[in-house]
């Protein structure tokens, strides 16, 4: 397995709390990877540092073999791994299209190009249609597809979502699964920071839990599912949500 | 020369707690409502006036002129909060930005039409009384403005500390959220605030009034001169206000012995630049929210 | 509209004239100002900084070298580009931003108009001086009666309008406008925004220059208190939070609504001998805007429109959404 991104021996604090606890893993290029876990579990801290929105107490990050835990995040961007926010962002006064558009700029200043790639993204996660509303008129399931679109309006590599499932309904989750299938499809890797349990067994090929900061299991939806380490932890309540 | 320089460095002193006043009203409107009072110095201005009038009309001593504008301003400010302010808290720093020029304008102007825009000497002649102690000598209306406003800085900081709804007003000032969640009357607390540091300004005004002639025109640099002392000492920051009062008041003593005039009114601005780029938050900096 | 305006500088009276010069230069100097905070998302309240920098740059070329007001503004966009690109390196450097970027800027502008006062070889608080125009219009020293310097306001706030336009269909005005709402989210899309933040704050500075050079050519002087002064930089930014924050024609309409009441109410203030008048009809109207339209005027007269479904609302711009 040729790994895009490996985390190794990540570690983050914050006072005397440490959030994420001397954590390892690696993403397969091409592949769905879930990082999964309790509410607290240091999920989105682990993202954030990937993300360079905030540096590592102690622990590297490589990307394509270079080193970016230190990186701040646009050019963490703009070497190809792009983000979503979990509470959805979309810029104001500015339509779907041209939310879409911002993301492009990392790579083009030719806003025809960028218009392009925007209509393309949207494509990608079926928001063509709306290409023109404005982002008020959304739903919430379509504001979250927007967030991907814009991040992927960047050219990424790898595609960090910070739960974009989480308080969909469950045609419009499917419906999210399909898109991230279709978009593995083409070669993009792809982390998943989720806390609904299930829709992640079906769309992930890899798994990792963290609890209470800490690798806890790693392996297959199947593997993980029957580690008894994870039922304790999580899934008794996971299950349920 | 040894003289001299204590000379100096007392009168910056003693005008530095005045500064502290105003400055301590500004932070307290700040640090309670996160809002930043543009027309801070035009209340300064009103206790100048308050303290003018006073002392003319009803020839009382400063400290009652300043105990009348105390009350005055209170009020003022109180009712100005509840009216216009309120609605432009949590709003924009723009937005509020222009509604404090506004206001200011509106101040101004009304301070134009009233009394017009020549300045009034001073109608104490406190200025012109001395006290020496050994190798220094101080006029009597630095003495009394410095030991009122010091003493009204203890108070205050006392109130703040002991007293219940003191205590409310820093809970305000540290966690709004956290201040609604645990039932505090928060339109109450941002009008008593206000009050206080409009009434914090016009008390210094009226102490100072036996210093300055009592012009409209004044009023700009006095919003300046506190912006400078507050973000010197920390924006929102109660020991800030009185340390940045101290520091501005010498610093303009001792460039006033040592520079040209106009050095003199750039020092503190030189001092703010600097102070911004290396350290924003000040010596005692609240985080902006 | 600007048809409308060229004929107004060339049928009307002098007064109107004059005062239409000082709405259009403010049109362009509100532009200036309205480029870094409606789509940069940078406050100034020190704009007068950079006016005076241009005034001055054009004002001792002119004056103590007899060199063309042009090049003066060139010099001017040079240098008031290169302070305004300085100031927000150093802050941004060191995370000052918001509310305190904005006291940074009004104490630098304070800083350098005390400096101005005391430096005498611009003339001090003495203020420097223009040679009065011979004819009534000399392209090279930029030198004319009052219809000329009409003309070259109209210019000015017609090239304002046009670049703010541009600027704000390039790929520029995507990536501040996302910066402006949201600085976090625009880093995340790769967004430089340091060096963004720079750039606009260096274009806004250039631009305030120009206008700064050209409004003491119309006014034949510089004081450093009326051109580095604490209320220019409130004259900047009133007429773009009246007119509509962001917008392309906010500057134009909002300076066209202040600056007439401005002087009518201190006409009114001075034949009633009431002094004070024009600044509390100024506070007031500034508060009434800001509560009952907070989002100015121009994108009110828009709404209007199209509530009313006037036929050639087609050809009025739109505010903020100028694309598709």
């Amino acid at each position: 397995m040729t790994s895009l991104l490996e985390v190794r021996n990540l570690s983050r604090s914050f006072g005397g709390l440490v959030a994420v606890n001397n954590v390892s893993f690696a993403l397969g290029a091409g592949q769905i990877t879930a990082l999964i876990g309790p509410n607290g579990a240091g999920k989105t801290t682990c993202f954030n540092l990937v993300a360079g929105a905030m540096r590592p107490t102690s622990g590297q990050v490589f990307f394509e073999a270079r080193r970016i835990e230190n990186t701040p995040p646009e050019a963490v961007c703009r070497m190809g791994i792009a983000r979503t926010f979990q509470i959805v962002r979309p810029m104001r006064d500015m339509s779907v299209l041209e939310n879409a558009m911002v993301g492009a700029f990392s790579w083009t200043s030719s806003v025809g190009e960028a218009r392009s790639k925007a209509y393309e993204s949207l494509e990608s996660v079926g928001l063509a249609g709306k290409a023109n509303a404005s982002t008020d008129q959304l739903t919430l399931s379509d504001r979250k597809m927007l967030e991907t679109a814009k991040a992927l309006s960047t050219r990424p590599k790898l595609l960090l979502l910070d739960e974009v499932m989480a308080g969909l309904r469950p045609t419009e989750a499917a419906s999210v699964v399909r898109v991230l299938r279709r978009l593995a499809e083409t070669g993009l890797t792809i982390l998943l920071v989720e806390h609904v349990m299930r829709i992640v067994m079906e769309v992930a090929s890899r798994v990792v839990v963290l609890h209470h900061g800490a690798k806890i299991a790693e392996g297959s939806p199947a593997e993980v599912v029957a580690d008894p380490k994870v039922l304790e932890s999580y899934l008794g309540t996971g299950f349920h949500a | 020369m040894l003289s001299l320089w204590l000379n100096v460095l007392a009168s910056g002193v003693l005008l530095g707690l005045v500064y502290g006043l105003v400055a301590l009203g500004l932070t307290i409107i700040f640090g309670v409502m996160r809002v930043v009072n543009f027309a801070h110095g035009e209340m300064v201005v009103f206790g100048v006036y308050i303290g003018y009038w006073a002392v003319r009309l009803w020839d009382v001593p400063i400290i009652a002129a300043a105990a009348i504008a105390a009350v005055a301003m209170f009020i003022f400010g109180y009712l100005l909060e509840t009216l216009i302010v309120r609605r432009f808290v949590g709003r924009p720093h723009h937005y509020q930005f222009i509604v404090f020029i506004g206001l200011s304008l509106l101040f101004s102007g009304a301070l134009l039409v009233a009394f017009g825009p020549d300045p009034r000497p001073a109608a104490s002649q406190l200025a012109f009384h001395t006290v020496s102690l050994g190798l220094v000598t101080l006029d009597l209306a630095r003495l009394q403005a410095a030991v009122a406003s010091g003493l009204l800085i203890t108070l205050l900081g006392a109130y703040l500390r002991f007293s219940s709804f003191g205590r409310s007003l820093r809970a305000a000032a540290d966690n709004r959220l956290g201040g609604l969640i645990i039932g505090l009357n928060i339109p109450r607390v941002y009008a008593v605030a206000f009050g206080i540091g409009a009434a914090c300004a016009g008390v210094a005004g009226a102490l100072i009034s036996p210093l300055f002639d009592a012009q409209p025109y004044l009023a700009v640099d006095f919003t300046l001169l506190a912006f400078v002392t507050v973000i010197v000492g920390g924006l929102g920051s109660f020991s800030g206000a009185l340390l940045g009062g101290l520091v501005i008041g010498v610093a303009e003593a001792v460039a006033a012995l040592m520079f040209t005039p106009s050095m003199k009114t750039a020092l503190p601005y030189a001092l703010l630049i600097i102070i911004l780029i290396f350290r924003p938050r000040g010596f005692f900096g609240a985080n902006e929210s | 509209m600007f048809v409308i305006l060229a004929l107004v500088g060339a049928l009307s009276n002098p007064y109107l004239v004059s005062l239409m010069t000082i709405v259009l230069l403010f049109t362009f100097l509100g532009q200036s100002w309205n480029l870094m905070l409606g789509i940069g998302g940078q406050l100034s309240i020190g704009h007068a900084l950079f006016v005076g920098l241009g005034a001055y740059s054009v004002g001792v070329l002119d004056v103590k070298f007899g060199i063309s007001p042009w090049i003066g503004l060139l010099l001017g966009m040079f240098v008031a580009g290169s302070v305004g690109a300085v100031l927000a390196w150093l802050s941004f450097r060191f995370e000052v931003r918001g509310i305190y970027f904005a006291l940074l800027t009004i104490a630098a502008a304070e800083f350098a108009r005390i400096m101005f006062s005391g430096w005498e070889f611009v003339g001090a608080m003495q203020g420097l001086f223009f040679p009065a125009p011979t004819n009534a219009m000399d392209m090279a020293m930029l030198r004319g009666d009052a219809r000329f310097y009409y003309f070259v306001a109209l210019a000015l706030a017609a090239l304002g309008i046009a670049g703010t336009e541009l600027i704000s269909r390039s790929y520029l005005g995507y990536v501040w406008r996302a910066m402006r709402d949201d600085e976090q989210a625009a880093r995340a899309l790769g967004v430089r925004t340091f060096r963004h933040k720079i750039l606009v704050i260096a274009i806004s500075a250039a631009a305030a220059a120009v206008g700064g050079g050209v409004l003491a050519l119309v006014q034949g002087s510089i004081f450093p208190d009326s051109i580095m002064g604490m209320g220019l930089s409130v004259d900047v930014l009133v007429g773009p939070v009246v007119g509509g924050l962001g917008t392309t024609f906010g500057p134009l309409v909002g300076s066209l609504t202040v600056i007439p009441l401005n002087h009518a109410m201190s006409a009114l203030g001075d034949s009633l001998r009431i002094p004070g008048l024009n600044n509390i009809a100024y506070g007031v109207v500034l508060i009434l805007v800001v509560w009952f339209l907070p989002d100015g005027i121009w994108p009110a007269i828009v709404r209007l429109c199209k509530a009313i479904q006037v036929p050639w609302r087609v050809w009025l711009p739109q505010p903020r959404k100028a694309e598709e």
